[in-house]
């Protein structure tokens, strides 16, 4: 029997996020895996900070996890890292993309963006990753694949590499951008040892 | 093969295969999707945007009425619209099966207040049926439509956002066509004259029994022992959490039809173990009953009654267990609320606002409910959908009447001023009011994600519609000054606001431009043509003065080391608000 494991993603709206846990969930699924997973729509997608949860196992019970929950946390922004942190489980492992946008008392200049924001969790995390998603995407070629070099790094953390990811990517993605987002998912995965 | 669906997307496939024929809705959150899935099956289902929820309840209801199996969906705000219609549904019951989707929004994620619709089908006496999971919204869907025939009874499906918009995995079955249930006048069953309505009051309590019969037997309330001395009484996706927390140390009896309650279920359950739990998120609907039934229970006295529940809620509540977590230190999170976006129609109208001094603003219900917030805090009331208007009037009334010198501006959405605003402008007109209301027109239903309206042309399904056209509107309903303006020209926007304040009576100003995340249609493409050449800023013109980030546009950052603003080519539309907001001239566009 699996274990029911936790995934949390998080960022800002408009990063792809949506598109990534559907590329993961959609590999889980073809693995056999019962999948759930959850989002919220609405007015807090205008720039706001995004969720979406995605748990996997034999059988999974809640849609949902509380604090102190989820295995791996992946955040596409560095400052939503720190806002989510809380749901990461005290053994559990951080991917942080080095990616920053400011919100909006930080765009009128009325507050600074953070700094230290990674230095502290990985003070606090053992296992904390930091990658550099978008200069990946650049040098692909594309930066809108930035949120597919993300998932590619997180299906490795999860030790999940050896499924079919290409079949997925040709079934989440539209035709002409497939080969990119194999690239880019690859690339994700060569950043986890 | 199964699919990884959303509760919302589970309840149009059970439409589907149930047979249905006619689903009408409001957009609303956490609704909305149910309806824009339906609208694929074109070939079977007739899936209708309606002006508001009452118009979306009652159009399925005639469906109904006319013997076809028929689905109203709304957010839990919106049945508060279509009450007048449900509450007499209770009585008259229906002829081809009916479903009202409510979906509730425990925790307010996008929505003014929690209400818990359970309570709307008690008092409605009508049947309900909470899903707890994808596969169960589409499969309690086909069994609300036997019940509802079987029964002659209106099913209201409660679903709640963890339902609508979590996703699992869905087996999908094949459509079962239904034959429209032959047509017969029944006058004593829907003409609810007075004398009908007497004699429909004691059918509907007989139905209630039958229904609560039912609900002991049907396996819609099903039990699960795992020889625990703990038993829990749970519905929707509160059981979900409950498992999660207690696995198989307790029993369960979950409860999946929960009007009327399965009551002699419940009590010979409570009589097998020793403690029991009621866990329901928002109001103790079951639990208020089991203890009025005479059944000892443990309820809200620990498990909160506000907010949304979880599984580490659950737990805490219960067992006192606080979950273990890290944080990380305060000052390293800003916090991120929503904001306009880039480009934004409604930035320069609420940027020109913002300025004018001694006026009371009333809001309404839409993404410009952002308006209120810094640095443009231009709003200073948002209710309920309709209500900037109603509220502007009276408010402007209270004002003259009591000699206090201020004026009211009342602003509203497109779709919004046709769902319930329209009514308000009415009274405006007629009683005399004095208030100056704009129609912010972005040519679409926008917050709910761009979902088409009685203004913008089209229909749910594709088809080319009557576009209703505003001017004239008000114009017809005795509004003499009206004037349409394009909200991104601050001083067109300015002088409109000034020529109805000045203007001796109730006036209309019409924003009209489109989304910027809009999709052009061929009209829009012919009207508004696209938004051409980036704005920059001139960093030698630029005296830091920050005047441009007071628009509140996401592509505007101030860079507090040069001292200089800086606009983001990535997110910068070319919409010229901030051009025209800055004094020095020193934002220009980029010329290509």
């Amino acid at each position: 029997m699996t274990e029911t494991r936790n995934i949390l993603l998080s960022g800002v709206g408009g990063q792809g996020i949506i598109l990534a846990s559907k590329i993961l969930s959609t590999g889980l699924i073809n693995a056999g895996y019962d999948v759930k997973m959850s989002e919220v729509h609405g007015m807090a997608q205008r720039g706001g900070s995004v969720t979406t949860q995605v748990r996997y196992g034999d059988k999974v019970d809640s849609p949902i996890i509380g604090k102190g929950q989820a295995d791996i946390l992946v955040s596409f922004e560095v400052m939503e890292t720190g806002r989510w942190l809380e749901y990461l489980k005290l053994s559990g492992q951080v991917i942080i993309n080095q990616w920053e946008i400011g919100s909006a008392p930080i765009l009128s200049g009325k507050s600074l963006y953070p700094k230290g924001v990674i230095e502290e969790i990985a003070s606090k995390v053992e296992e904390t990753t930091v990658i550099d998603a978008a200069r990946l995407a650049r040098e692909i070629g594309n930066i809108r694949t930035m949120n597919v070099v993300i998932v590619g790094a997180l299906i490795k953390a999860l030790g999940l590499e050896a499924l079919d990811w290409e079949e997925v990517i040709r079934s989440t993605v539209k035709p002409k951008f497939v080969d990119v987002n194999i690239i880019a998912l690859k690339a994700g995965m060569d950043q986890i040892q | 093969m199964k699919k990884l669906i959303t509760g919302n997307e589970a309840v149009a496939r059970g439409a589907y295969e149930a047979g249905v024929t006619y689903a009408s809705a409001y957009p609303g959150t956490p609704s909305t999707e149910i309806l824009e899935n339906i609208g694929p099956y074109k070939e079977e289902i007739i899936a209708e945007w309606a002006p508001n929820e009452k118009v979306a309840l009652e159009s399925a209801f005639g469906a109904s009425f006319a013997g076809a199996r028929s689905l109203a969906a709304m957010k839990h705000v919106g049945v508060n619209v279509a009450a007048d219609a449900l509450m007499t549904m209770g009585y008259t019951g229906v002829r081809g099966g009916f479903v009202l989707v409510s979906a509730d929004d425990p925790g307010c994620h996008s929505s003014q207040n929690e209400q818990d619709n359970r309570i709307f089908a008690k008092f409605a006496k009508v049947a309900c049926i909470e899903p707890s999971d994808s596969q169960e919204s589409k499969d309690f869907i086909k069994e609300a439509y036997k019940i509802s025939e079987a029964f002659d009874v209106a099913v209201l499906f409660r679903m709640t956002t963890r339902v609508c918009h979590s996703k699992g995995l869905v087996a999908f079955e094949e459509r079962e066509e239904r034959e429209i249930i032959p047509y017969e006048k029944q006058i004593q069953k829907y003409i609810v004259a007075p004398a009908h309505a007497q004699r429909l009051h004691p059918i509907v309590e007989d139905k209630l029994k039958k229904l609560e019969a039912f609900s002991n037997e049907t396996h819609l309330n099903v039990e699960e022992w795992h020889g625990s001395e703990i038993g829990i009484v749970t519905s929707g996706v509160a059981y979900t959490y409950a498992r999660e927390v207690f696995k198989d140390t307790a029993n369960y009896l979950k409860i999946g039809f929960s009007n009327p309650l399965p009551m002699d279920k419940i009590r010979a359950f409570s009589q097998k173990v020793k403690t029991l739990y009621v866990i329901e998120e928002l109001e103790p609907f079951m639990e208020d009953q089991m203890k009025a039934a005479g059944i000892a229970c443990i309820g809200k006295e620990k498990i909160p009654l506000t907010g949304e529940l979880s599984p580490d809620v659950i737990e805490e509540a219960i067992f006192g267990k606080k979950p273990e977590f890290l944080s990380i230190s305060e000052e390293k999170i800003v916090p991120r609320p929503p904001t306009l976006c880039a480009g934004c129609p409604h930035r320069g109208f609420f940027y020109a606002l913002g300025k004018k001094k001694n006026v009371v603003v009333t809001g309404d219900i839409g993404c410009y409910t952002l308006g209120f917030a810094d640095p443009l805090n231009a709003i200073d009331s948002v209710h309920c959908m309709g209500a900037s208007i109603s509220m502007g009037h009276g408010a402007q009334k209270a004002f003259k009447k009591h000699g206090v010198d201020k004026r009211i501006v009342s602003v509203i959405g497109d779709s919004t001023f046709l769902h319930t605003g329209v009514n308000s402008l009415l009274t405006v007109a007629y009683n005399g009011g004095n208030t100056v209301n704009v129609i912010l027109d972005n040519r679409i239903t926008a917050m709910t994600g761009h979902q088409e309206n009685p203004g913008t042309g089209f229909t749910l399904q594709g088809a080319p519609a009557k576009e209703v056209n505003l001017e004239e509107l008000v114009k017809a309903i005795g509004i003499e000054h009206v004037k349409t303006i394009n909200p991104l020209k601050l001083k067109e926007v300015d002088t409109a606001l000034e020529e109805a304040f000045a203007f001796d009576g109730p006036s209309v100003i019409i924003t009209r431009w489109p989304c910027a995340l809009k999709r052009y249609s061929e009209a829009d493409i012919e009207e508004f043509g696209p938004l051409e050449n980036q704005c920059h800023v001139i960093e030698d013109k630029c005296k830091g003065c920050r005047i441009c980030t007071k628009t509140g546009c996401p592509a505007i950052s101030f860079d507090n080391d040069k001292k200089k603003a800086f606009i983001d080519p990535n997110q910068c539309v070319g919409c010229m608000v901030c051009l025209q907001s800055c004094p020095f001239n020193a934002i220009e566009r980029v010329v290509e």
